[in-house]
């Protein structure tokens, strides 16, 4: 924390993962586990992900109905996917709902997490009512909010002045709100968390100097606090992204896909096709985009954050 | 030390309250009252009504044994969890092996790994294994995705015991072992207890796998059993949001006396 301090542009150097240290020349494997250890976990692992996810990218050039034995059919499930409309489609959706809960959650989710990272007693009060959407299961969430948000007997209902007819999953951009709103409602708790805890991470003395300067509040927050968030940021973003391409319960609950196929988006056409159009070869080709959009996304992560030179930063230290 | 209040976070943090407060209070409300009197007077009024029905209700259309089922994936999940994640850690952070940082990096890219990409496969799977509508086949896969993530954050406390510790106990000439118990495992409880708060709420939240690899009652789990309401019962608001509640208690209870570890948790739940 220390040198954090003194350092000219704290943001920029510490969290890029701990230093390494030259190991140690001595004996140091005495004592040391052997990978026999993390060979359960790993044949575990390699058994129901691994596995499957080598078998997603075979069953995509196969065509399968779930009751006789797969065949081999080639590109024909890709090259029918590229001309459907309802994947290029499927593909817009969702990332228009990951930009929209990108742009909408993380400011509103730092501005939150600022204001609970104070140490007033009555923010930790009302934060222990904000987490609380944390606590539900995205399909409570999702079934919560398709019963509050009933054409009938929901809130719309009672509020025709600001709902018009009230259905709100009659029309495509209405439909496509309420999802963004639901996932807003759903998400922004947890990036909050994120933030508040970065947040409290900002050394005081910043401030202090800060105000010594004559910076007001906003200034600070400008130049000191969106600064210092940088590396929560970039996590939480990531998070948001990721978590935005493989939404699912969410439009199977709210929205099942419609009105007609307006909300249907990537990994929900994916169930659609496997499970209720028992075409699990075009269901495991779209599961393989996903995978492929996902994994690039979380190597970013892994990169920028460090974790992989995490090896330890104990190690060596004598 | 902050002389005017901030009123621009003042404000947000107050249009936050009313967005997850209402709501909440609306549900809240609406389990407690009579349908008609939910119908009549819609959801956003005082309820002029007291009852209990709705939970009765919501309980009787099955969720008593979905309780009882999700009950037993959670606890087999973090009963996996806890026998294959802390040797695995172990074995990361001390190490040096080749095989064991090519598992590791296995993991890490585990990480990126979501369980709609691999929902196709595993049917398959589970159905050949025989599994299919049986709750070891929601338990595999579920412990299963709970691994790299649980991984990660008990290496992450692991890393903290000193090495001299570890040194110390080398220089008695202790075995791998015996510092993984008397050492390792004593002083990484509180990681430990951390990824059994983040199993329990993966495994009690579970949506996708219960709902791909059962079908019959007796397999249900909650979120299925509240996913099946809303479709069957979408009329009745007042008994679904009783259902909904349900769901809630036990992880209500758990933020209640953990809540250090559950939000820990729950952070660990965003990796997913």
């Amino acid at each position: 924390m220390t040198t954090q301090i003194t350092s000219a542009r704290p943001a920029a150097g510490p969290r890029k993962g701990p230093r390494r240290r030259p190991a140690a020349p001595s004996a140091t494997t005495v004592g040391r586990p052997g990978f026999a250890w993390a060979l359960p976990a790993a044949v575990f692992f390699a058994l129901f992900a691994i596995v499957p996810l080598i078998m997603v990218a075979v069953l995509s050039f196969m065509t399968w109905d779930g009751l006789s034995s797969p065949q081999f059919v080639g590109m024909d499930n890709w090259s029918r996917l590229a001309d459907d409309p309802v994947m290029l489609k499927s593909i817009w959706l969702t990332l228009l709902l990951t930009v929209l809960g990108v742009v909408i959650q993380t400011p509103l989710s730092i501005v939150l997490g600022v204001w609970a990272a104070g140490h007033q007693r009555n923010r930790a009060v009302l934060s222990v009512i904000y987490f609380i959407p944390l606590l539900l299961s995205a399909t409570a969430v999702s079934v919560l909010w398709r019963a509050l948000l009933d054409p009938n007997f929901g809130i719309p209902a009672e509020a025709t002045w600001l709902f018009g007819d009230g259905n709100l999953f009659g029309e495509q951009a209405t439909a496509i709100g309420v999802l963004a709103f639901v996932s807003t409602w759903q998400f922004t708790p947890f990036h909050t968390l994120i933030y508040q805890g970065a947040a409290r991470a900002v050394p005081r003395v910043l401030y202090q100097a800060a105000e010594i300067d004559g910076a007001g509040r906003y200034r600070q927050f400008f130049h000191i606090t969106l600064p210092q968030l940088r590396n929560a940021m970039i996590t939480s973003m990531i998070l948001m992204i990721v978590g935005g391409l493989t939404t699912f319960e969410t439009v199977l609950i709210l929205t099942q896909g419609g009105p007609g196929t307006d909300t249907t988006i990537s990994a929900y056409y994916m169930y659609d096709k496997a499970f209720r159009g028992f075409d699990y070869g075009t269901g495991s080709a779209i599961a393989l985009a996903l995978v492929v959009a996902s994994t690039i996304i979380s190597l970013i992560v892994v990169r920028v954050s460090g974790y992989d030179k995490m090896r330890s930063s104990m190690e060596g230290v004598s | 030390m902050r002389r005017r209040p901030n009123y621009v976070a003042g404000a947000g943090s107050l249009v936050w309250l009313f967005l997850v407060g209402l709501p909440l209070y609306v549900m809240l409300a609406a389990t407690l009252r009579t349908r008609q009197d939910y119908a009549e007077n819609g959801p956003v009024s005082l309820p002029d009504t007291f009852t209990l029905d709705n939970y009765s209700r919501a309980f009787d259309s099955g969720f008593g044994q979905y309780f009882f089922n999700t009950l037993v994936v959670t606890a087999c999940v973090i009963g996996i969890v806890l026998l294959l994640v802390p040797p695995l850690a172990y074995a990361i952070v001390r190490s040096r092996g080749r095989t064991t940082s090519a598992i590791f990096r296995l993991f890490l890219l585990g990480l990126a790994i979501p369980a709609q990409a691999v929902i196709v496969p595993m049917f398959y799977l589970i159905s050949e294994a025989g599994l299919y509508d049986n709750l070891l086949g929601v338990i595999l896969p579920t412990a299963a995705f709970c691994l790299p993530m649980s991984a990660l954050i008990l290496s992450g406390a692991m890393r903290d015991i000193s090495p001299e510790l570890y040194e110390a106990m080398a220089m008695d000439g202790a075995s791998p072992r015996r510092m993984f118990f008397q050492l390792v495992l004593p002083l990484s409880r509180g990681g430990v207890s951390t990824i059994v708060v983040f199993s329990a709420l993966q495994a009690w939240n579970g949506f996708l796998f219960p709902l791909v690899l059962t079908q019959s009652d007796s397999t249900k789990v909650v979120t299925l059993g509240l996913y099946n309401f809303q479709t069957a019962h979408g009329i009745d608001i007042p008994g679904l949001l009783g259902a909904v509640v349900l769901s809630m208690v036990p992880i209500l209870l758990v933020y209640l006396f953990a809540r250090r570890a559950l939000v820990q948790g729950l952070m660990g739940v965003g990796g997913k």
